[in-house]
């Protein structure tokens, strides 16, 4: 029973760099929503989180005119990378991006809300930026929560099967991930293979979720700050 | 120099009633006390001051620089009021050591500059022993000490201190008083302190205003408050005096006496200007300007006899108190000579009877 391992590394490589990015705008989205006030900030939150409860398959078919080759988006894209965007693996990178984000964002922003508010405002009167207070003083105080939500994103990124297949598609060797292989293997009766990588996946996620408890139980009360 | 008109509304909410700010003072060099019972919106004062809340209407002016305007729809955000806040719970970081605490504030002041100044005011905090350690690792004096430096480090122009002495045991409420008067002697920057603690604006405060419900009830040295105060309310808020009911019957400007009746008893006291004959009054009069004796059965002239309830040791003397909540405080050698005895009599003086 040969199995064919590029699902697994291409659903890795897909978590890893879509984690990365939506860290890097999760973060910055979540602590905007927690300690800044606006107009229509609910609104955005609920833009944000709307991802997490639409049919994957919705989702997919927005991001596939949004970012189809016929569309502003698609164009500029193709403009740029000389290729078109969708039914790549940068696509499915889109598409874990989505599926991800409003789960770090919800549980980004829970972290920093929970964080005392006098030192957000220790900062500010100190004359500290809005990036310094982000960068130096929300975020480290808040560093485990927000390892244990990015911990989070990344399990479900390596996961998301719905929209990838709407705007990746499922080529093998080329865009097939593992979620959308495992389909696959069922489908054409190929039970070993299915087995295998439905324990690997699990097994993944089973860890991930492990240390995000790790890092936001704590049976002793606040935790000091490792010296 | 800060001067503040500060108005601030809060609807009433399911679980909260409404609450409205409509404050305006100003304090100059040297420390100005909020004084009032929680909830009379003092720290809610700092906050707009810092930048923290935005007032409805109002203005508040630093120096020369206007902070807020709700007029002219000027709000300068707090990284660039320039206040130093010191926080009840004192919001050191607690993933930055104390040296790290103050590089952090001192971030504009520039480099060389900066290492000069962190050293001086660790020195000057008596923290330079301990400048690598984290917050959790300092005492509750060292953390306040600390706290202060780096909202001082700055070099702000004013300084606010929320309820600093909240939770203190004796010793280090006194190690803070001695580091606040080193503030005002070195640093000179009005310093606005909050708290409900009268004798701590006896200590520290030069002006001190009284705030109940989110208005100035009083404003004036402690001192003077304390000798005065303004009515009944203010006098019920310093928690310092007897406050008796009662009604004036006779007024003889002649011979500078008054006649008072408080219950069924009648006190003597001296003429009080501009009142009238059948006005309700309060006698107002402190603890320790009091005496008791044993009652003989028959009160004597300005006596009113009471029973004891209970007796309460104080450092320097006893605390009496009485039933209709009359309290006297005398020597410990005064009462001890009487034994437990019930039944009392006491004694009002006849010129430090003041009324409100």
């Amino acid at each position: 029973m040969p199995i064919d391992w590029f699902p697994l590394w291409l659903s890795l490589r897909v978590a890893v760099i879509s984690t990365a990015l939506a860290a890097g705008i999760g973060l910055w989205l979540a602590w905007t929503l927690a300690n800044r006030s606006f107009r229509g900030k609910e609104v955005l939150d609920a833009g944000i989180t709307l991802p997490l409860v639409l049919p994957p398959t919705v989702l997919g078919y927005y991001l596939l005119v949004l970012l189809g080759r016929s569309s502003p988006l698609g164009h500029l894209y193709e403009m740029i990378f000389g290729s078109p965007l969708v039914f790549t693996w940068q696509a499915a990178v889109v598409a874990a991006l989505f599926h991800s984000t409003p789960l770090l964002v919800k549980s980004a922003r829970a972290a920093f809300e929970s964080t005392d508010r006098s030192y957000e405002r220790a900062a500010r009167s100190l004359g500290a930026s809005e990036f310094r207070l982000f960068w130096r003083v929300s975020l480290p105080l808040a560093r485990r929560s927000i390892l244990a939500a990015t911990a989070l994103a990344f399990a479900r990124s390596l996961g998301d099967f719905g929209v990838t297949l709407m705007i990746a598609g499922n080529i093998p060797g080329r865009t097939q991930t593992l979620s959308i292989a495992i389909f696959d293997a069922v489908e054409s009766n190929n039970g070993s293979v299915a087995r295998v990588l439905v324990v690997i996946i699990s097994a993944i996620a089973l860890a991930v979720l492990l240390v995000a408890n790790r890092l936001t139980s704590n049976p002793f009360g606040p935790r000091q700050p490792a010296l | 120099m800060i001067q503040a008109k500060i108005r601030k509304r809060f609807a009433a909410a399911r679980e909260s009633a409404g609450f409205s700010l409509d404050l305006e003072f100003q304090a100059s060099r040297g420390f100005t006390v909020l004084f009032g019972p929680s909830g009379a919106g003092k720290t809610l004062t700092l906050d707009c001051i810092a930048g923290f809340v935005q007032p409805d209407e109002g203005r508040i002016l630093l120096d020369d620089q206007i902070l807020f305007d709700g007029a002219a729809r000027v709000c300068v955000p707090p990284r660039a009021r320039s206040c130093g806040y010191v926080f009840q719970n004192y919001a050191l970081f607690p993933h930055m050591t104390l040296r790290e605490n103050l590089e952090f504030a001192a971030k504009r002041i520039p480099r060389l500059e900066r290492h000069r100044k962190i050293g001086e005011m660790l020195e000057k905090f008596h923290l330079a022993d301990v400048s690598g350690r984290r917050p959790f690792e300092l005492s509750g004096g060292q953390k306040q000490r600390c706290s202060i430096a780096r909202a001082l480090i700055g070099a702000p122009r004013v300084l606010l201190l929320d309820e600093p002495t909240r939770g203190l045991d004796a010793p280090l409420r006194a190690e803070l008083d001695s580091v606040l008067r080193q503030v005002r002697e070195e640093f000179s920057i009005p310093v606005l302190l909050v708290t409900h603690d009268f004798e701590e604006c006896l200590r520290l405060g030069d002006e001190m205003i009284v705030v109940r419900d989110g208005r100035a009830v009083q404003t004036g040295t402690p001192r003077k408050i304390m000798e005065q105060p303004a009515n009944v309310e203010v006098a019920r808020l310093l928690g310092l005096f007897n406050l008796l009911p009662a009604e004036i019957r006779a007024l003889d400007p002649g011979r500078n006496s008054s006649r008072l009746r408080y219950r069924e008893f009648e006190l003597t006291g001296p003429y009080y200007p501009g009142r009238l004959i059948g006005d309700q009054v309060w006698v107002c009069i402190r603890p320790d300007l009091l005496s008791a004796v044993p009652s003989n059965g028959k009160p004597g002239m300005n006596q009113i006899p009471s029973s004891l309830v209970r007796t309460v040791e104080k450092p320097d003397r006893v605390r009496m108190e009485f039933g209709e909540g009359i309290a006297v405080e005398m020597d410990r050698a005064a009462t001890e000579k009487y034994g437990s005895v019930k039944e009392w009599a006491i004694e009002f003086p006849q010129a430090g009877l003041r009324i409100l």
